[in-house]
């Protein structure tokens, strides 16, 4: 049977995304009003604010399997942190270029240098941009595992950074403080970020899920394939063996 | 710590032998600082005022390639197998590669602070805060650098994988350094102090974290 990464559990979670996608995009284009001071540039942090969540889950993810890969030695562990910093750099890609859409006409330029979260977000982007480079060039599966694991966890000291920077920074950016928390947002446009963030924290599992299980298949490939060329080296040897036997006092291919 | 030490001591030892670190990664520093001043077209003010954030840029291409060097001489004769059969723990086989790269990186630095002052006829107002800030941060650096630098090992493709891992957080560093050098240079009005704060937080951050990790990836050196 072909393998395959779609599951019964997969196809209705993606079904419930689709449906939660065009929900999002009804309350985000239709029933929620224009701002006042940002007017149509605000529907962008329906997106922008949960994928910059989200990128901090995928890193998180991905330094929690990093720490238990060196913990455990697990192979399921170490796929698990590599999708995880995948997911992570994607929508950690997606918050920079959502962010520099919203940015030119609210701040009136695509990029601030001066500003200290898009400096840490980039940073925090391009350290896992890193990480997944790494992995494509270590070819041995166990010591990629250990190695990259360390990265992994070295990277996810950025997060407390990026996250805190517009508080410990103040004066060196132009993003507001967390307004979630005091409940600053009008009521429709709170409930729709509220949408937002649970229909792409689906997005995340359904892509988390089939990264991780084309990992899983890329290992086994790995594996099986070198159980093959093992098994077909020794089949050509026994070959040899049988020939030699055979033909006392004719040289073997392998003598050549 | 002896065996810390002795490691360290090697290191410089083979330094001052080969005297790679002086013939070639301090000339390249320099050429960084004069091309650097060539692109900005020689223009005074605006080197003076830049000198901090040119100045750690350069230190960090220079500190890449000394610690390139540093992973090269257990790589040539698989030193790096004698260092694992020597008993030593990781922390002070770690302790030992970063001590040395952190005072070669810092002879390096104090000969650009020279070239800085000659070239980009920059002063030192503060020179107590220089000197902390260029310490943390270079000790900061070769923490970082002598792990990801083993990291790095086995691997064909080292000399372009090392920039592109550690670069990257060495940034929070880079800035750090370069606030507390113009405060020290009297280039901006920042307190300095407080960023060579967050460079002890880096450098401490590193360190641990190094001595940590380096006998996992030493057994697969």
């Amino acid at each position: 049977m072909r393998p395959s990464t779609s599951s019964r559990a997969t196809r209705l979670l993606g079904a419930a995304l689709t449906v939660g996608l065009v929900v999002l995009g009804l309350f985000a284009f239709v029933f929620t009003e224009a701002d006042l001071v940002q007017l149509d540039a605000v529907r962008l942090l329906y997106v922008h604010v949960p994928v910059a969540i989200l990128s901090y889950v995928g890193f998180s993810v991905c330094a929690f399997g990093s720490a238990m890969v060196l913990w455990k030695r697990s192979t399921w562990w170490d796929i698990t942190a590599a999708a995880g910093a995948e997911l992570g750099v994607l929508f950690a890609g997606l918050t920079l270029v959502t962010g520099a859409i919203w940015g030119r006409p609210i701040w009136n330029t695509w990029w601030e240098w001066g500003d200290v979260r898009l400096m840490t977000t980039l940073m925090m982007f391009l350290v896992y941009v890193g990480y997944l480079a790494y992995r494509r060039v270590v070819p041995a599966a166990d010591v990629r595992a250990r190695r990259s694991a360390i990265i992994g966890l070295v990277g996810v000291l950025n997060i407390p950074i990026v996250n805190r920077s517009v508080e410990w920074w103040e004066s060196r950016t132009l993003h507001q403080k967390s307004t979630l928390g005091e409940l600053k947002i009008e009521d429709l446009t709170l409930f729709t970020l509220m949408l937002g963030m649970v229909v792409f924290a689906l997005v995340f599992a359904w892509l988390m899920i089939h990264r991780f299980r084309v990992g899983w298949l890329e290992h086994q490939a790995e594996t099986v394939g070198l159980v093959a060329a093992m098994a077909e080296r020794r089949a050509q040897r026994d070959a040899e063996i049988d020939e030699a036997l055979a033909h006392p006092g004719v040289s073997s291919g392998s003598d050549r | 710590m002896r065996v810390l030490w002795a490691i360290a001591e090697k290191d410089l030892r083979i330094e001052v032998r080969s005297k790679v670190v002086a013939s070639q990664v301090l000339p390249f520093a320099m050429i960084v600082l004069v091309l650097f001043g060539l692109a900005l077209d020689a223009d005074r003010a605006t080197l003076r005022s830049f000198t901090p954030g040119l100045y750690w840029v350069a230190v960090l291409f220079a500190a890449i390639l000394a610690i390139q060097r540093s992973v090269s001489v257990e790589t040539a004769s698989s030193a790096f197998e004698a260092l694992r059969l020597s008993g030593a723990a990781g922390w002070q086989v770690f302790g030992g590669k970063a001590l040395a790269v952190a005072a070669q990186l810092l002879a390096v630095e104090a000969v650009m602070a020279l070239g800085v002052v000659v070239l980009y006829r920059s002063s030192f107002d503060d020179p107590v805060l220089v000197v902390t800030a260029a310490v943390g941060a270079t000790v900061a650096i070769s923490a970082a650098g002598s792990l990801y630098g083993v990291l790095a090992v086995g691997m064909g493709v080292r000399d372009t994988i090392l920039p592109m891992l550690l670069l990257p957080i060495l940034a929070p560093v880079l800035v750090a350094a370069t606030r507390a050098f113009d405060d020290g240079l009297g280039t901006a009005a920042v307190n300095g102090w407080s960023w060579c704060g967050l460079l002890a937080f880096f450098a401490g951050v590193y360190l641990v974290v190094g001595g940590a990790a380096y006998s996992v990836v030493l057994e697969d050196a």
